[in-house]
């Protein structure tokens, strides 16, 4: 398949008044064309701020100090680190080539102005269209992502929206411009299970019919199996594993993957099999020395562990794991 | 937006004090337009056997020191007292938001050097820096709204930069930001119209801090010059003689109540018309 995106060494940090906070140390990853790349990793992993360096979104104090983003565009690679965050060719994809959705549906969209205004305004800037045009379109696309009666619902206001049809609507947004990635961070959370569901298979349909690429950011698992086709494992700002999503689930060889895959409840066990959660808690992200960063918390640490941050390895074809155990 | 606008003028006519309020400002409005036709005597006239007379049939609210007419010299003073009221807070107003925007938003050295001269602002009683700049640029009814729309503009930029801080923050601004918006277009469309609520509040509430500030310079001699009226001259020197003749101070204090009132009336009528929440 072809990439779309590729993360090359990404150093994303945050210098604050307590020291420099790493929350991106060194991440590599691809996205393929019209597939789902699921991110998965506990709070402050560094999951939300990858996002943002790809958007060029990561506000002072936080900055990108190293690594490449390079953006695949009709034949032409370009290195979004490169370019100015604020300038017009970075605009130009924001929103139109690489859009984005955000965890709380309640506050992502201005209580001021109807469902509307709002879509028709991110129409808008990218396309030139006229305002019954554009009134035209955002009414197509609130019946793509299944809006009953879409010409009612346009002149509504947010408050008068559940936090399904919000997120609903922030997603019509997001695609009104058919980006060719949408990064969806931790868009189901706030939503309870039933409606989960049914916005994952909006989302997936959408996938299809647009034929957008998905960067599916969350901290649950199940979500995870059901969207991705990718998964890379996050922790403490790195990659710990990367596979397909079958290979993450079958065969998790990473302790901290093996650690959260022994978390997820299963309907399936007899009541005495407990959950084994993984010991201790996060370490504070200033803190974190020449090691693993799961050094702390792992049941198989080793000598090297404490002194040598382990690389990606390959475990098997496009299965990669970064810990000693398997480093040759 | 067509439905929008309707439906907050629908909840504006539907407040009684709203619209009440908006009666009263077009009856004091009406008024001071009209004053040379609709006052009974000529305001600086002086009848010397009439001062300091009590309201009766020939001078409704009484006589002052010099024999004026007190109502006449109310009819006449409302052109000064509103038009300095409402063009230093207009200007104050679109200043000192612009300012507070700004600031809020682009945080830095920017916000540091804004918020800190308002801070230095503010630290002043507010008569007391509209009494530095008349003195820099002398005195006049022109110099006297810059002066007061100077006091006033510091208000407004903490008003207005406490909510920009939280907002830009917000779910909203990021995701225009994730959309390309430009900063400009953050601000005017996704950060003003939902600050400007308790501004527009407050800015009916600082009318009235206006007319009282034009009315303490005209004390001291730096703002309105006798023999002209405004509400605030009068109350002044209604204070001087109150022992003698309570009416020369109770009738323009009276006055400035009424029109500050009436703005305030309209100010929470407009509060509530500008909420999206309470339209249907």
């Amino acid at each position: 398949m072809a990439k779309l995106i590729e993360v090359k060494n990404l150093k994303t940090n945050f210098y604050t008044i307590g020291g420099v906070v790493r929350a991106v140390n060194g991440v590599d990853f691809t996205i393929e064309r019209e597939k789902t790349l699921g991110v998965v990793g506990e709070s402050g992993c560094g999951k939300s701020v990858t996002a943002l360096s790809i958007m060029r979104l990561i506000q002072p104090p936080g900055m990108i100090d190293e690594g490449e983003i390079l953006f695949h565009q009709k034949g032409k690679v370009i290195d979004l680190t490169r370019l100015n965050a604020k300038g017009p060719i970075m605009r130009s994809i924001r929103g139109n080539e690489i859009a984005m959705i955000f965890q709380e549906p309640m506050t992502s969209l201005n209580p001021v102005f109807t469902i509307g205004d709002q879509i028709m305004e991110s129409i808008m800037l990218h396309q030139r269209l006229g305002k019954d045009d554009a009134r035209d379109k955002a009414v197509e696309m609130l019946k793509a992502v299944g809006i009953p009666s879409p010409e009612v619902r346009i002149g509504e206001y947010p408050h008068q929206l559940s936090g399904g049809m919000r997120q609903r609507a922030m997603i019509a947004m997001a695609i009104s411009c058919k980006p060719s990635l949408l990064i969806a961070d931790e868009p189901t959370t706030a939503l309870d299970v039933t409606i989960q569901a049914q916005v994952l298979n909006l989302m997936n349909g959408l996938r299809t019919e647009f034929q957008t690429a998905i960067m599916f950011i969350t901290h649950d698992l199940g979500v995870i199996a059901h969207m991705a086709d990718d998964v890379i494992v996050m922790y403490l700002g790195r990659v710990v594993e990367s596979g397909t999503v079958r290979q993450i689930f079958h065969n998790p060889t990473h302790p901290y993957t093996r650690g959260l895959m022994n978390s997820i409840p299963s309907l399936a066990e007899t009541k005495e099999k407990r959950l084994i959660p993984i010991e201790g808690v996060v370490p504070d992200i200033l803190d974190v020395g020449g090691g693993c960063g799961f050094e702390s918390r792992c049941p198989d640490k080793m000598d090297i562990c404490k002194r040598e941050v382990p690389i990606l390895t390959a475990i098997s074809l496009g299965h990669h794991s970064a810990c000693w155990l398997h480093a040759k | 937006m067509t439905r929008k606008k309707r439906s907050a003028l629908a909840v504006f006519r539907e407040s009684k004090i709203a619209i009440a309020g908006s009666i009263l400002i077009v009856v004091v409005v009406s008024i001071a337009i009209l004053a040379p036709w609709v006052s009974p005597y000529d305001p600086r006239e002086q009848k010397v056997v009439k001062r300091l007379q009590g309201p009766q049939a020939d001078y409704l609210l009484g006589t002052d020191h010099y024999g004026r007419d007190i109502l006449t010299r109310i009819i006449w003073g409302s052109r000064t007292s509103l038009t300095v009221g409402l063009l230093a807070v207009t200007f104050a107003g679109l200043l000192g938001t612009c300012l507070g925007i700004i600031a809020g938003y682009k945080g830095g050295w920017i916000e540091n050097f804004i918020m800190r001269a308002a801070d230095v602002f503010l630290s002043l009683p507010s008569l007391l820096t509209g009494l530095i700049v008349i003195v820099a640029l002398g005195s006049g009814i022109s110099n006297v709204v810059i002066a007061i729309s100077v006091a006033l503009t510091p208000r407004f930029i903490r008003l207005a930069h406490g909510p920009t801080l939280s907002l830009k923050e917000i779910g909203y601004v990021e995701a225009t930001r994730a959309s390309g918006g430009q900063e400009i277009r953050i601000m005017l469309r996704h950060i003003l119209p939902n600050i400007i609520g308790p501004i527009a509040v407050m800015a009916t509430l600082w009318v009235a801090t206006a007319i009282r500030i034009e009315a303490s310079l005209s004390f001291l001699g730096l703002g309105t010059q006798p023999p002209n009226s405004s509400w605030g001259l009068m109350l002044k020197s209604g204070v001087d003689n109150i022992m003698i003749s309570p009416y020369l101070a109770v009738f323009p204090g009276l006055a400035i109540m009424f029109a500050v009132m009436a703005f305030n009336m309209v100010g929470d009528g407009l509060r509530d018309a500008l909420d999206p929440k309470l339209q249907g």
